[in-house]
């Protein structure tokens, strides 16, 4: 690169590639919890995610509800979205092979995408301005309040999951239906309830991070959830599919290698090589960077 | 007794013809989308061309002739495009055809005035390969690279600026034609563009390519896309601490919806238009009254590019009925390929050797959240 490397341009691009990683890990979660529990890729995440920046925005808009009460809500109406369309659409098909409930979530996408471009219309939309912008200059470093919340919140709510999953009865729930669903139904685990739950938490995150993007780039759009949901899902599969701590780290990996590969190489073949990258993680940890090689139970 | 019947027989089929002749009328196909997906884009043009042609009118016509549009809807698809122009012109048998507004109905309705040696004029479409088609096709908007050699030019003179930096979309023609040319224009006039950047679409984070540009601290930033992602772009690169560099844009910028995304962070910013609605000349001046009394709200670019469409066809009329003095197309088609300085509401124009206008641009400058004229560019 043209002026050769300089240390606050480092940090300055690190600073960068978190903040927009933190979205990738919030999203993340979502897809590797679901999969997870129902071995299900849940296409339709990245849609719920637009959905949930959509409920925000119109709690701050339409009914004037300030942010800090506009987050929760969001998240609960994503969450009860997202338990909607779980037993709408997948949980008919549970026994079914899980072909079909891969195309249905492809379809559930597709149908959320289209009601979102019927219903908020096609037009990008501004975010309401929640806090005024404060913006710190560190040697050189440019960090704002803004990246700063988010991070602040991403990190909190990852924390609150890994609580919920590894530290309460319907964690340790969660993870007995995901290790072997029969056996768990037969200790008196109510499955479906879990299952449930489990894209509940898996939405209400998705929203959080949608709530964010709109607050942090102060746009969003029906279709913003096709590429977030995508890069988000790739960070879920390079981190481990299934594990918690493998999509916040995933999702980290995903944003700073972005970044980083339009500072040093070239913004026109930003995700070619971003996603070589990740090609070439998985080709020597095929499980994910956290994923244990598990053989296949017959 | 038979004589004296036959000679005033005669003498009221001469004036009758000499009435019919005089009043012989100019009959102009409007080719426009007034329903469908544009219809917003086809309204304008209607409005604009109706209200042209009750003021010519009422004018007393072009040389003595009334002027009659017959307004066709193409519904903003190029099939019915077609449709509209052969009917205009084998049923209605019109002398020239205005419109259609949309590029790509263009392309599809141009080859058949093209084939029946029919006289074009777009006022709207942008797209270069339109007036490609043939000798017959003409418009009155500028081509998209264009805005790039006038932007270069207002950084280089205006702005003084010595270096500058490009950020766009690299999957969007508009975007990238744009920054072509401006890189083009702005390095043959002796600046330097010291760095290029893009994104893809639909894309929201700009951190990294803005980091980068940071770094070289150019005079100006160019970011020729739409204003919802100008609007991203240019709050995070001043939150990034972007604070010489002046933004520049084009025609993307115009909507009123910039303002709210990009907050006070585009203050400052300057961007190329075709028609700026507050001016203070005369011709624009007298064409918002007219428009806002007429149809209740403010004239957008379409509806002034339709009146500068209209203007190349009255001075282009003008001059072949009176070189030929009658209605042809052919002579119309050389008039028109001949306008040397027909004034419409941005200004004179002409046409170069392809048949694209050679007239100013409006560069506006964003103040105090308004869009404020800032200056007239001629090519």
């Amino acid at each position: 690169m043209p002026g050769g490397l300089d240390i606050s341009m480092v940090v300055q691009q690190l600073v960068n590639g978190l903040a927009l990683g933190s979205v990738y890990a919030l999203i993340a979660l979502g897809y590797t919890m679901v999969y997870g529990i129902v071995r299900l890729i849940n296409f339709a995440h990245g849609d719920i995610f637009m959905l949930g920046a959509y409920y925000g925005y119109f709690a701050i808009t339409m009914f004037k509800i300030p942010f800090a009460l506009a987050l929760p809500l969001a998240m609960g109406l994503a969450a009860v979205t997202g338990m909607a369309v779980e037993r709408l659409a997948y949980k008919p098909l549970r026994q079914a092979p899980r072909i079909a409930s891969l195309i249905t979530a492809i379809g559930v996408s597709l149908l959320l995408q289209n009601l979102g471009l019927k219903f908020f219309e096609a037009r990008p939309r501004p975010y309401p301005r929640i806090i005024p912008m404060v913006v710190w200059d560190v040697g050189g470093v440019v960090v704002s309040n803004v990246q700063l919340i988010m991070l602040a919140l991403a990190i909190a709510l990852m924390v609150l999951i890994s609580l919920i999953v590894y530290r309460t009865k319907i964690g340790k729930a969660m993870r007995a239906v995901s290790f072997d669903k029969d056996a768990a139904r037969l200790m008196g685990i109510d499955a479906d309830m879990v299952i449930g739950v489990t894209f509940a938490l898996g939405s209400a995150l998705a929203a959080a991070g949608g709530m964010l993007v709109g607050f942090y780039y102060n746009r969003i759009s029906p279709t913003m959830g096709a590429m977030y949901g995508l890069k988000a899902f790739v960070a879920a599969v390079v981190g481990g599919i299934g594990i918690v701590p493998g999509a916040m780290l995933g999702g980290l990996i995903m944003g700073v290698a972005e970044v980083f590969v339009i500072a040093f190489v070239s913004s026109m073949l930003k995700d070619a090589i971003a996603f070589a990258i990740l090609i070439v993680i998985l080709l020597f940890k095929p499980a994910g960077l956290l994923g244990r090689a598990v053989r296949e139970k017959v | 007794m038979l004589r004296k019947s036959l000679v005033l027989v005669v003498l009221v089929l001469l004036i009758m013809s000499a009435v019919a002749l005089g009043a012989e009328e100019i009959i102009i196909g409007l080719v426009t989308p007034v329903t469908g997906d544009v219809a917003t884009f086809g309204m304008s043009v209607r409005n604009a061309a109706l209200l042209w042609e009750k003021q010519v009118n009422s004018r007393g016509g072009i040389q003595g002739r009334k002027v009659k549009i017959l307004v066709e809807d193409d519904k903003g698809t190029p099939a019915e495009t077609a449709n509209a122009v052969s009917k205009l012109i084998s049923q209605s048998k019109v002398l020239m055809i205005m419109g259609p507004v949309t590029s790509k109905c263009a392309n599809a309705g141009a080859p058949i005035g093209q084939a029946n040696k029919v006289p074009v004029l777009t006022p709207t479409a942008t797209d270069q390969a339109v007036t490609a088609i043939g000798d017959h096709v003409f418009r009155a908007c500028f081509i998209d690279p264009f805005q790039g050699q006038v932007m270069s030019k207002f950084a280089l003179e205006t702005l003084k600026a010595k270096t500058a930096a490009m950020l766009y979309d690299i999957g969007n023609d508009y975007t990238k034609g744009l920054a072509e040319n401006f890189k083009k224009f702005f390095e043959a006039g002796g600046g330097k563009v010291v760095v290029s950047e893009t994104y893809g679409a639909g894309e929201s984070d700009f951190s990294a390519q803005l980091t980068k540009i940071k770094k070289a601290n150019p005079d100006v930033l160019w970011l020729p896309d739409y204003y919802n992602t100008v609007g991203l772009i240019t709050r995070q690169a001043r939150q990034l601490g972007i604070k010489k560099a002046v933004f520049l844009g084009a025609d993307g910028w115009d909507s009123p919806e910039l303002l709210p995304i990009a907050g006070e962070s585009i203050e400052g910013g300057f961007f190329s238009n075709h028609f700026f609605a507050g001016s203070t000349q005369p011709a624009v001046v007298a064409f918002v009254r007219d428009y806002e009394a007429a149809y209740k709200s403010e004239p957008d670019a379409l509806a002034a590019l339709t009146w500068d469409a209209c203007a190349i066809a009255e001075s282009a009329l003008n001059a072949s009925i009176k070189k030929v003095g009658k209605l042809d197309r052919a002579a119309l088609r050389d008039a028109l390929a001949a306008t040397r300085d027909a004034q419409g509401v941005s200004g004179k124009m002409a046409f170069d050797e392809n048949r694209n206008p050679i007239k100013p641009a409006v560069i506006l400058e964003v103040k105090n959240a308004k869009f404020a004229y800032k200056s007239t560019i001629n090519p």
